[in-house]
């Protein structure tokens, strides 16, 4: 079975680029538009990716994560998040979160694939 | 007629009861619980004035002259009226000074003269102790009519030591010494004795009140009755109208306003008044309130005065044998009211002791510190230098002196009798000490007078009253012979003491004051403009007249008059001697702490000090007598009246400073708020800004994200399938129009809230622009399936604004409406209205609508409300830029529902300038 990845996003023209990049490595693509959609997915398919927007209605992805986190369950699932907010307290709540990684937008499709990657290896 | 065990026994019972009043408020002053801390009690301690005198003398007056025992009264209450001003001044200078007798005050205010001080308690004593004879004669006649009954005169005389004068007068002594000295300093009040002169003005007024109504109402039947029966007399029509006075046939409107002066005088000047009203205040905010109540009082008092004096006059007959002056007694036991009879007579008591007690311990007070003690101190082994603690000593001189006074009091009763000068002493009595009125006075607001003006007045007033009032009272009571009144001594007429020259035809109590007063005031006036203050009469007379402009205050501290150099081992020793080891040291101590010196050998002996010290002892051995002990033990440099004004000059260049400073201070705490509140300002738009730079990027780097990933992507692919790749840059495309048309509003929103951005108004037809709005915008909807509507009047007035800017709030709404309706039934319209003073514009849809929770955020920047998934994409400052464009063309925008879900947008613009502030936005058409 092939590795699944999630793309939580609420900007649909983002989503279609990640669903595009992800495809191509050959990864199961599942998409979700907001954050109680997210935790819905993960708890549901269990993916062992999960690129996160931090800013979305509803429950943000800094809630997800952190619920995330707070799963037993779910501990084997690796977290990138996507944020367009760059002020440093953002990236420290990412973290605090238990991201795994954290990455600006407007990202680089190589670096972010190669961070993927890594993360998956 | 009551049996004498009784009447004593009843009087025995009230004077512990006395005692038992007297020790509670002590001992509640002990624990820190003041019971006299009010306006009432004070105001009752006040009515110390009227003393048997009153009680049972005020009927006989009327009895005598019909309405002229009024003026006793009258002239207090006018002094009342003047209360706030007056005696607030004296209280207030007294407690600065620690001044604890009229003697004292007068002395202090003249450069703390030993002489005047001896002066004034001289002419106290003198003036004084007949009237204490009259108090003991009061409760000796009550007494005998009590026991010996209406009809039989008193017996012979018995010995003194078996009568019961004597021992009300050895019991008001052991009460006046338990009570009126328990201690030394004025700071600590007589609360005991306070408590117990007020409750005995609540036993005489009860008791008074009860016999006038006893008489009026039980006796007669009514106040009508008595002046109805009274008609049968012709005697007594005199009584009932003004005139008619003391034998006259006119209305002495002199003696009437002589007598009035008098009194108003003596409320004040007289040692139990002074010691009441100025010594024992408490606060002198109680003055006010106190004032009415006294007022109330004396009314009260006099209330029954007539009734009981025309009733008893027609109950007895007029000359009916029966003295005017005991019907408060006589009417109740000749008709048989033996109760009522004792009551009134524990009245009269309460009267005679309550003035007995205050009276003789101002006199006391002031014999000690002003006639002992200066003899003393010139003794060797008294002198300042000299060890040993004289407190207690100082207590002794004081009781001994109670003792004494009382002791003269009785001795006078005894010798003077029945006498006429003991008759009419109350008024002469007023009379001697109406002379303390020209210094005293003159002395708080006039800085010219000098102790030589008042010593000189205050004699020569006195010697004036002596000569026309007392020395004729001796001549009527067959001491002087006759001749002395009438001719005149040795015969020669001009020096007639009831008639001197030039004014005949005044009563001699009218006579006596005109020339008695004439006289103080011309010398103290005249020598105290002859020769001019002195350095410390000048420095004692700023202290004085100025008394509210120095206030105690560190701030503002009042001028200390003293050069010199002193130690403070000899200050301590001579405040151990006078103060006591144990106030003495706590003296020091708030001394310390006051100036924020760390122990008390840490002291500097300053001017300062030495002035407290000073301050302090004049508190226990008067203000005279604590000079002269100060003098002793420091080395004064004497000063001159240039070293006072300097003086003065320092303390008020430091005042000017210190108010200096103090406006600075003031001033720059406004300037720290302002800034602080600038500050604040600035810290919360700096936020703002933050939170709208944030707002931006993130708004702007979701479609660069969007654009650089497909780009970049597109450029990794060069084999991407044609469909994907054109898919993909429409995508960039219309993010690309989305950032630059993000950053076109944000330019556009920065313009307006900066004012930069440029208005080009004109005469706008909002009809005509509505219509090109709905057309430019028919694309849009139809796209979606959907139609615009406009719903507009024929004619519409121009209004002036900005045609473009109202063109681009027409388009937010119109396509904001586009975005939201539903697909194929889609419907938006706008309706225009015109009202009497605007123009409302409505645009409302049938899509979701907004909740209602929402609707306040929507005109709020980047806030886009509603699911993103399903909302269409908009830059969040589409809405917020319109409503900018309403409000700066005088209108406003709102949103709310709209019958059937949809949002409804509303603005309105007001037709003519400075219109458009103040009308609601009823009458919208959203439904």
């Amino acid at each position: 079975m092939g590795t699944k990845v999630l793309i939580a996003d609420d900007e649909p023209n983002i989503v279609v680029s990640l669903e595009f990049m992800m495809k191509r490595e050959g990864y199961e693509v599942l998409v979700a538009r907001d954050g109680n959609e997210a935790l819905e997915a993960i708890r549901r398919e269990r993916p062992q990716l999960v690129l996160l927007d931090g800013m979305m209605p509803g429950l943000s992805g800094f809630d997800v994560c952190e619920a995330v986190r707070a799963d037993q369950s779910l501990s084997g699932t690796r977290i990138l998040m996507l944020t367009a907010k760059g002020r440093e307290t953002d990236v420290a709540r990412g973290v605090g979160a238990g991201a795994d990684a954290y990455v600006i937008k407007p990202f680089s499709t190589r670096d972010l694939m190669q961070q993927v990657r890594d993360m998956l290896a | 007629m009551i049996a004498p065990s009784i009447v004593l026994a009843v009087s025995a019972g009230y004077l512990l009861l006395l005692f038992a009043v007297a020790a509670f408020g002590d001992r509640r002053a002990a624990q820190g619980r003041s019971v006299i801390g009010n306006a009432w009690i004070f105001a009752l301690s006040w009515a110390v004035y009227c003393s048997a005198w009153t009680y049972f003398g005020s009927v006989g007056r009327a009895a005598a002259g019909g309405i002229w025992f009024l003026p006793i009264y009258l002239g207090p209450m006018l002094a009342m009226l003047l209360a706030w001003i007056v005696l607030r001044k004296m209280v207030r200078i007294a407690q600065t000074y620690r001044i604890t007798s009229i003697a004292d005050f007068i002395a202090s205010r003249y450069g703390k003269s030993p002489l005047l001080a001896a002066a004034v308690t001289l002419i106290t004593v003198v003036g004084i102790v007949p009237y204490i004879a009259l108090q003991l004669k009061a409760v000796s006649a009550g007494y005998d009519l009590l026991v010996h009954g209406v009809e039989q005169g008193p017996e012979a005389a018995q010995p003194w030591w078996r009568n019961g004068t004597f021992a009300v007068t050895l019991v008001l002594a052991a009460f006046t010494i338990v009570f009126g000295t328990r201690h030394l300093d004025s700071a600590e009040r007589h609360e005991g004795m306070v408590a117990a002169i007020a409750f005995e003005s609540v036993v005489k007024l009860g008791a008074f009140l009860a016999v006038g109504i006893f008489v009026t109402w039980g006796i007669f039947a009514g106040p009508a009755d008595i002046w109805a029966r009274a008609q049968v007399f012709p005697e007594l029509q005199s009584l009932m109208r003004l005139g008619g006075g003391e034998g006259t046939a006119a209305f002495g409107h002199a003696q009437w306003f002589a007598t009035t002066i008098l009194a108003m005088f003596s409320v004040l000047l007289l040692p139990r008044q002074f010691q009441m009203m100025v010594v024992e205040c408490v606060d002198e905010h109680h003055i006010r309130r106190a004032a009415w109540m006294f007022s109330g009082y004396l009314l009260l008092i006099n209330l029954f005065v007539l009734p009981l004096a025309i009733g008893g006059m027609v109950h007895f007959g007029p000359g009916g044998g029966m003295d005017p002056e005991t019907f408060v007694l006589s009417l109740p036991l000749a008709e048989g009211a033996t109760v009522l009879a004792l009551v009134a007579y524990i009245g009269g008591m309460s009267a005679a002791t309550g003035m007995l007690i205050v009276e003789t311990v101002a006199v006391s007070t002031m014999v000690c510190n002003d006639f002992v003690m200066p003899s003393l101190l010139r003794l060797r082994g008294f002198d300042a230098r000299a060890g040993g603690d004289l407190t207690e000593l100082l207590l002794n001189i004081r009781r001994a002196a109670i003792i004494a006074v009382l002791l003269l009091g009785y001795l006078y009763y005894r010798i003077a009798g029945d006498a006429y000068a003991l008759v009419s002493i109350g008024l002469i009595s007023f009379a001697a000490v109406a002379q303390f009125a020209p210094a005293l006075l003159g002395g708080i607001y006039w800085r010219g007078g000098t102790a030589a003006g008042a010593l000189a007045g205050l004699l020569g007033g006195f010697a004036v009253w002596a000569y026309t009032l007392m020395l004729p009272s001796m001549a009527k009571s067959g001491w002087l012979p006759a001749a002395f009144l009438d001719p005149g001594p040795f015969g020669i007429e001009l020096l007639a003491p009831e008639a001197l020259p030039g004014l005949t035809g005044l009563d001699n109590l009218t006579h006596s004051l005109f020339w008695s007063l004439l006289v103080n005031v011309s010398l103290y006036v005249g020598i105290s403009l002859w020769r001019g203050p002195g350095a410390r009469e000048a420095s004692q007379a700023l202290l004085f007249v100025d008394v509210f402009e120095q206030g105690d205050d560190a701030a503002e501290p009042a001028p200390i008059f003293w050069r010199g150099r002193a130690r403070l081992e000899d200050l301590v020793d001579l405040s151990n001697r006078l103060l006591g080891p144990l106030r003495a040291r706590q003296m020091f101590e708030d001394y310390a702490a006051e100036t924020g010196v760390a122990d008390v050998e840490a002291i500097t002996a300053d001017a300062r000090l030495v002035d407290r010290v000073e301050r302090q002892l004049a508190g226990a051995v008067g203000s005279a007598s604590a000079r002269v002990m100060v003098a002793s033990v420091v080395q004064e440099e004497p000063l001159g009246i240039a070293d006072v004004i300097e003086i003065l000059d320092e303390a008020s260049q430091l005042r000017v400073y210190a108010r200096a400073l103090e406006e600075k201070s003031l001033s720059l705490e406004a300037a720290t708020a302002e800034l602080r509140a600038a500050n604040e300002a600035l810290q919360s738009l700096d936020h703002m800004k933050d939170d709208f730079m944030s707002s931006v990027t993130h708004e702007l780097r979701t479609p660069l994200t969007s654009i650089r990933a497909l780009t970049e992507l597109m450029l990794d692919t060069p084999d991407m399938e044609a469909e994907q790749r054109e898919k993909f840059l429409r995508i960039v495309v219309s993010e690309s129009e989305r950032m630059s048309r993000l950053v076109n509003q944000v330019l556009d929103m920065a313009k307006m809230e900066s004012g930069h951005a440029e208005w080009h108004n004109a005469d706008v037809d909002m009809r005509a622009l509505i219509s090109d709005a709905v057309t430019i915008t028919a694309e849009v909807f139809r796209e979606r399936g959907a139609v615009a509507v406009a719903d507009l009047p024929a004619q519409v007035p121009l209004i002036r604004a900005d045609p473009d800017r109202l063109t681009q709030v027409m388009l937010n709404l119109l396509t904001n409406a586009a975005k939201f309706v539903p697909k194929e039934t889609g419907r938006a319209e706008v309706i225009l209205r015109v009202r009497a003073d605007d123009l409302v514009v409505t645009v409302r849809d049938n899509g979701p609508g907004i909740p209602e929770a929402q609707r306040a955020a929507v005109f709020e920047r980047f806030r886009q409300v509603g699911d993103a998934a399903t909302r269409p994409h908009g830059t969040g400052l589409g809405l917020p830029i319109s409503r900018r464009i309403v409000e700066h063309s005088g209108g406003e925008m709102w949103v709310e529902a709209a019958p059937g879900g949809g949002a409804c947008f509303a603005f309105r613009l007001p037709l003519g300038p400075g219109e458009g502030e103040g009308h609601g936005h009823q009458g919208a058409d959203c439904r």
